[in-house]
């Protein structure tokens, strides 16, 4: 065992000798085979004659505790509701990208953070088990025979963006709103699995997700009871974003990285890869799968210091209205 | 070696244990504390925070052990086919990881589940387990078992003897629980009553998701949201430090209401009791418990097992991974406990009840606070990233290390009370004496917490995650992989793996330390 461990280190050095080595910090999830990773590292190894080692953990806290010694050349699979602190490091370099084939539905100018998926906040349900969905929020709000899971503003990316799109499309009555969701919410979970595992298990009818998340039933499960309600009023914008290290080691491979997401190749990829939409590619050109999905009109969004200066309002506002 | 030496000795080792568990508590928060350039203000919800989380501790850790009294109680008065298999079965769901017991717990008290299952075919309107009541079901779930081993091995070190003359003089039931058995409950439930107090005190993702919303918020909820979104670590150490605050209020009034049973040894012969009144009563008490305990467990099995043979073969490796550090984190967890026994024993009075505090700091310590606090204090030295599993595996022993103090420290106390002037006498000091004249003797409690440890190890997702590179994933890492690639069916499988693994670790230490045990 101790041999071929050693074996393999001595030979990850000889090939290190000869190629360069791009090292990309990413979450966690990118490193089981079944994530998005290993589809990455190989279309972007096809094509620079170099090693893409991903470098898994949590991401923000690294960059803050770290700083510059966190020894990366780029970033990938920061939130959009992380990008205000992740710049705020200031270990960020502009990623020299043009951002003109983005197709993002929000203005997207950002030097640092290039998006590489993106998506919308949703409420998912279950055919079997819920006939007419809601069609807006207002409905969603005024339905008292649902039953929904959510997650915790206070310690979920997708709890936030729901604080925010209430927060965006009720203001200061926000409280009355909660007050009613309340009423009819069978639990408020940590995190997204959490709630996930409990909506697939038949703990309530809707459960806050994406509205890419059928998508995954479709395809990996042949399920087709699976649907996000779409709402009148629009959805709240997600995305996950990648970046340039400023002291990378690798600059132009960093870069050349940068091009890479951009491309057509992986975006073609990304949407089974990591199941939500492409952020540069055209609707007429995603798989099949996610351009036959119902897309919401209208996409809500905060850039990084509206969410942030909104933040605590909307949370004061969600507290009042879910503990009254 | 001399007494003198070996006394010393015994000293020196502990001091080192107290050591390493005051940087793991207090340097870690001092590090957080001092990266944010001090502590910052509560806010009102943080205090509401506080509340709810004293509240609910104190009512699982007050039932937990209530229940378990009488649950002890029957378990070691009856003999009955299987009832070694029982016990160990029974421990489970302490060791099961968090978000497993939640699901099991869920297939049967949730809305779907098995009860509302039952109440809707009878007509009767279905219950809801969310609130604080099931908060509350969740924790005793996961701590009547703790609560009932402490307690089984408080009956099983009541000699014999006393039973045997109690029963010569006439002794009625009664006067049997008076004399006997109080003075034992005397001295171990506030111990008890304590750990699952203080394992209670930092619950968070059982604690929201049954809670049922932010009314059910905890201390480290709030820690986690100054970490995670604030990203104020100011904030974040001094909830840290009102945590330990609590855990060492708690421990003063335990250590208050504690009473030294104070009797004499006897010979291990095996009890035999007299006073046994109508059986069916012990036996519902049992078999409730079973159904409550083991349910949930056949639930999770239900649904996974099918699912454990097609799992990935990276979900394999990090299973073979996960049983390594278990391991490693077992020897260190029984080495440090020793050694720390052996001190506060040694010290004695306050000093050696400051030490035995210390010994359970930890569990009042929050796994973000420790894991950032030991990145930032290695973070000048070395690369904390290359010591992800060494410190994932020293982190889980000092996390262990208040459970296995708790079960051997008492054991401990008994075989220096009862052998140790014949030892001494014998002039048996030092390893010698921990060879021929201790550990036997600890046998059992030995196994118990090297069963605990390993299992609580194998299932912890703790500090990992900010640590963890590359090919260093876990068990429950890749359980928490799956679950965030939509993968529910493997993700089931994955938890019957982890619950298996961990079931054998623990079975396997367990029976070990009751391998000779008469009862």
């Amino acid at each position: 065992m101790r041999t071929v461990f050693f074996a393999t280190v001595i030979l990850a050095g000889a090939a290190q000798a000869d190629t360069p080595v791009l090292t990309v910090l990413a979450p966690d999830y990118f490193g089981s085979s079944w994530g998005p990773g290993p589809a990455i590292r190989e279309g972007f190894e096809a094509r620079c004659a170099c090693v893409l080692e991903f470098r898994t953990g949590d991401v923000l806290p690294r960059l803050m505790l770290e700083g510059a010694r966190v020894g990366a050349d780029a970033v990938i699979g920061l939130n959009t509701d992380m990008t205000l602190r992740a710049r705020g490091t200031g270990l960020f370099a502009p990623h020299g990208q043009n951002l003109g084939a983005l197709t993002v539905p929000v203005e997207w100018e950002d030097d640092a953070f290039i998006p590489f998926n993106w998506g919308y906040a949703a409420w998912v349900y279950d055919r079997t088990r819920v006939e007419t969905p809601p069609a807006s929020f207002a409905e969603l709000v005024a339905r008292e025979d649902l039953s929904l899971i959510w997650q915790d503003p206070r310690s979920s990316g997708s709890g936030l963006a729901l604080l925010l799109w209430v927060d965006q499309l009720y203001g200061e009555e926000a409280a009355e709103v909660w007050q009613a969701l309340q009423a009819r919410t069978v639990t408020v979970t940590a995190g997204w699995s959490e709630a996930y595992g409990l909506f697939t298990n038949g703990e309530a009818d809707m459960v806050l997700s994406y509205t890419t998340s059928p998508a995954y039933h479709m395809v990996a499960e042949a399920d087709e009871t699976k649907a996000a309600a779409i709402f009148e009023e629009g959805h709240y914008f997600m995305a996950e974003v990648a970046g340039v290290l400023d002291g990378a080691a690798q600059p132009d491979l960093a870069r050349e990285f940068m091009a890479y997401i951009l491309s057509r190749e992986f975006q073609e990829m990304i949407a089974y890869a990591n199941w939500s939409y492409p952020s540069a590619l055209p609707r007429a050109d995603w798989p099949e799968v996610m351009r036959d999905l119902p897309l919401p009109e209208t996409a809500i969004f905060l850039d990084e210091a509206a969410a942030e200066a909104r933040r605590g309002p909307a949370l004061d506002l969600w507290l009042e209205g879910m503990t009254r | 070696m001399n007494a003198a030496a070996a006394r010393l000795c015994a000293l020196g080792v502990g001091g080192a244990v107290a050591l390493w568990l005051l940087v793991l508590n207090f340097g870690a928060l001092g590090a957080v504390a001092w990266r944010a350039e001090g502590f910052s203000a509560l806010r009102g919800a943080d205090w509401a925070a506080v509340r709810f989380t004293l509240v609910q501790a104190l009512w699982s850790a007050g039932l937990s052990v209530a229940l378990a009294i009488p649950l002890a109680r029957a378990l070691a008065r009856r003999q009955f086919p299987g009832r070694g298999v029982l016990i160990t079965l029974m421990g489970a769901p302490f060791i099961l990881p968090t978000l497993v017991a939640v699901l099991g717990l869920l297939a049967v008290f949730g809305r779907g589940g098995l009860v509302n299952q039952g109440l809707g075919a009878t007509g009767v309107a279905p219950v809801s387990i969310y609130g604080l009541h099931g908060v509350v079901l969740a924790h005793v779930f996961y701590n009547l078992p703790l609560a009932t081993r402490i307690l089984l091995q408080g009956w099983g070190a009541i000699p014999a003897e006393r039973f045997r003359l109690a029963a010569s003089l006439g002794f009625s039931r009664w006067q049997m629980f008076r004399q006997l058995e109080w003075p034992m409950l005397r001295e171990l439930a506030p111990g008890a009553v304590l750990v699952i107090f203080l394992i209670c005190l930092t619950s968070f993702a059982v604690a929201l998701t049954l809670g049922g919303g932010p009314r059910a918020t905890t201390v480290e909820l709030a820690i986690y949201q100054a970490f995670r979104f604030d990203f104020d670590m100011g904030r974040a150490a001094m909830l840290a430090l009102v945590q330990f605050a609590l855990c060492a209020g708690a421990a003063v009034l335990a250590w208050r209401v504690t009473l030294p049973a104070g009797l004499g040894g006897g010979m291990d012969r095996a009890v035999q009791r007299f006073d046994l009144g109508p059986g069916w009563l012990d036996a519902a008490l049992i078999v409730l418990a079973a159904l409550f305990l083991l349910t949930p467990l056949g639930m999770i099995l239900a649904r996974g097992l099918a699912q454990v043979p097609g799992l990935p073969w990276e979900v394999w490796q990090a299973a073979g991974r996960s049983l390594m550090v278990a391991l490693g984190a077992t020897v260190v967890t029984l080495a440090m406990t020793l050694a720390l026994a052996h001190a506060i024993l040694g010290l004695g009075g306050v000093r050696g009840a400051a030490l035995e505090a210390l010994g359970l700091a930890s569990l009042a310590a929050s796994s973000l606070v420790i894991g950032t606090g030991l990145f930032l204090l290695m973070l000048p030295v070395t690369n904390p990233r290359d010591w992800a599993l060494v410190v994932t595996m020293l982190v889980n022993a000092g996390m262990a290390l208040p459970f296995a103090l708790r079960l051997i420290l008492p054991g401990l106390r008994e075989v220096a009370a009862t052998q140790g002037r014949l030892a001494d006498a014998l002039g048996i000091h030092g390893l010698a004496r921990l060879r021929i004249v201790t550990l036997p003797r600890l046998r059992r409690p030995l196994g118990f917490a090297a069963g605990l440890t390993a299992a609580l190890s194998m299932g912890d997702l703790g500090v990992i995650m900010l640590f963890a590179e590359r090919e260093g994933a876990t068990l429950p890492m890749q359980l928490y992989r799956l679950m965030l690639a939509y993968r529910q069916d493997d993700a089931a499988g994955a938890a019957v793996l982890l619950l298996g693994a961990s079931l054998v670790l623990f079975l396997g230490f367990d029976r070990w330390g009751r391998g000779r045990a008469g009862t």
